[in-house]
């Protein structure tokens, strides 16, 4: 149900992304997804990968400052509205959208989409009832 | 059980101490009276003779002596001993000009070697312990002075300088060291590299005697608690003898002055004038017992309190408080004294710990206004998937620092391991103002 994310610290200065994303390379780690945040005195990279433990641990052995955390990721049809209704039905529920990320898989027809909301369970439980497809954690990590 | 290394002098009475300072002082006025030039050209100019000096009262009589005198009288204008009496040179980094260059004959380093083994002691060392000395060795007083008392009471004595950290932390698992002499910043240094290694259980320090550059309680507790030990602050400068010139006991409040060597004033940097106990000053040292270079009324820059209470070690030696920093590692900014002590106490009071004492001050000057920036490594106790955490801590260090300074400061958090990590004394601000 819940994917695995890897969200990093990324000082602002040059470089400072090219050596996080060399560790990854460097460990045959592939990058499913990724999105940068950025404030004007740091960013977090957020990712999904294709083997989330061997990336955190080589991240931390390299000194990079990482954490795991769990995010829902959800299947849509590569439509216009298709987000927007799953948008609005979790806003008509109270539920926050803290941030989110969209990619395309190996179905061209079909959207994925990452999302991080402030309550997750709930989250859960409205997508469910609704018929919303959630992604399976060992599909996207092969993306 | 409170253990001393010359008890009858660390418990003396008032009375005593000030009989041996009054002997003390008129003997040594006496001495650099007759053998330099220098401090006789310096009386003379202000119509003071040796017989005008009968006690401490008359201290105040004296002129100073500053940095800039010293930095004149290089290199053999203060030595007051015969070059064939001398022994040994030290030296300060001259990072701020040019080096002064202290001289000591046999019975000098004696009696400095005697004060850091009083500081050894008061931190429990025995000849049982194995002390592992990582100040600098060769000029700087830091190296020399605790090897020298370490030898004096009997601990085993790793002589390992500053620096190669692998080396260091074999050594002290190895030969499993009690006792560690070094600045504070490598203490914690070497607690984060033990904590990396995965070793602390190998680890069976029991105390720590950092001195030669400022730290905050913050840092103390935060070395203690990651080494298991005692932390014990040290102080001293080249001008006076080196490390000892006061420590600090079981109580870990304030530094005991070894007094029967060194009279201490405070006085008001401004004027001159000399300041009741317990009021905050510039501290003054007088050597009473040196031979090749006593200072006399030496402003070390350092603005502290003195105090002389009843302490629960049962020494009776007068204490200082830890300095605020030495004036010289004052920044003025924007008209505002800050000393970078301040800065570190707010970054590891706001983050409870979770910053590493690492951190780095720069001070510019754009548009003709001074800005300060400050860079703390991000660290994975902090670090939050959730921007606004992150941001609330930034937020919460800046206000902090506005209220303890009075100014306002950019904060930068950097990743780990980006600022440079110090063998010897830290170096904490980068000042780029170029004032022409």
């Amino acid at each position: 149900m819940y994917i695995k994310q890897l969200s990093v610290f990324i000082e602002n200065k040059a470089g400072r992304l090219a050596e996080a994303l060399k560790v990854l390379s460097d460990n045959g780690i592939d990058i499913s997804a990724l999105s940068i945040a950025d404030t004007s005195e740091f960013g977090i990279l957020r990712m999904i990968v294709s083997d989330p433990a061997l990336a955190k641990e080589k991240l931390f052995e390299s000194g990079v400052i990482v954490k795991t955390t769990e995010v829902m990721g959800i299947v849509l049809e590569d439509k216009p509205g298709s987000l927007a209704n799953v948008v609005a039905l979790l806003a008509d529920n109270g539920i926050v959208v803290e941030y989110a990320y969209a990619f395309l898989g190996c179905d061209k027809e079909k959207a994925l989409v990452v999302i991080s909301v402030d309550n997750q369970e709930g989250a859960v439980e409205i997508l469910k009832n609704s018929g919303v497809t959630t992604i399976n954690p060992s599909d996207i990590y092969r993306v | 059980m409170e253990r001393y290394y010359q008890e009858s002098i660390e418990t003396a009475s008032y009375e005593q101490i000030k009989k041996w300072q009054s002997e003390r002082l008129v003997k040594t006025i006496n001495h650099v009276y007759e053998n330099n030039k220098y401090y006789r050209n310096l009386m003379d100019e202000k119509g003071i003779t040796p017989d005008d000096i009968k006690g401490v009262e008359d201290l105040h009589k004296l002129p100073f002596l500053t940095k800039d005198d010293l930095r004149k009288a290089y290199p053999y204008g203060l030595m007051s001993k015969p070059l064939s009496e001398c022994v040994r040179i030290q030296s300060t980094s001259g990072t701020t000009g040019k080096r002064v260059v202290a001289f000591y004959t046999q019975h000098d380093i004696d009696l400095w070697e005697e004060c850091c083994a009083r500081a050894i002691v008061a931190a429990g060392g025995t000849k049982d312990d194995v002390c592992q000395v990582c100040y600098g060795y060769g000029l700087f007083t830091g190296g020399p002075g605790l090897n020298g008392g370490s030898h004096k009471v009997g601990c085993l004595t790793l002589p390992m300088s500053s620096g190669n950290t692998d080396r260091q932390l074999q050594f002290m698992t190895d030969l499993e060291a009690t006792i560690l002499c070094c600045t504070p910043s490598y203490a914690a240094y070497l607690a984060e590299s033990i904590h990396e290694a995965g070793i602390r259980d190998q680890i069976k320090l029991k105390a720590g005697i950092f001195g030669a550059e400022a730290w905050t309680e913050e840092m103390r507790h935060d070395i203690e608690e990651k080494l298991g030990i005692k932390a014990y602050d040290i102080y001293g400068l080249t001008e006076i003898c080196g490390p000892g010139v006061a420590f600090e006991c079981s109580a870990q409040a304030g530094m005991h002055i070894n007094e029967d060597h060194f009279i201490a004033e405070i006085i008001n940097p401004e004027t001159g004038e000399v300041l009741p106990e317990g009021e905050k000053g510039e501290l003054v040292f007088t050597c009473i017992t040196k031979e090749a270079f006593p200072v006399i009324r030496y402003r070390t820059k350092d603005i502290c309190v003195l105090t002389r209470e009843k302490c629960s070690c049962g020494r009776t030696l007068i204490k200082m408080a830890k300095p605020m920093g030495r004036s010289d590692d004052m920044m003025i900014i924007r008209g505002v004294n800050v000393f970078p002590s301040q800065i570190e106490e707010v970054l590891l009071k706001v983050s409870g710990g979770d910053l590493t004492p690492n951190y780095q001050i720069i001070v510019d000057r754009v548009n003709n206004t001074d800005t300060l920036d400050i860079n703390v490594e991000m660290s994975n106790n902090i670090f939050s998937d959730d921007i606004k955490t992150i941001q609330a801590i930034e937020k919460k260090i800046v206000e902090k620092l506005r209220s303890v300074l009075g100014i306002g400061a950019k904060v930068h958090l950097v990743n780990p391991k980006t600022i440079e990590r110090s063998e010897g004394k830290a170096k904490r601000v980068i000042d780029n103002r170029k004032l022409v």
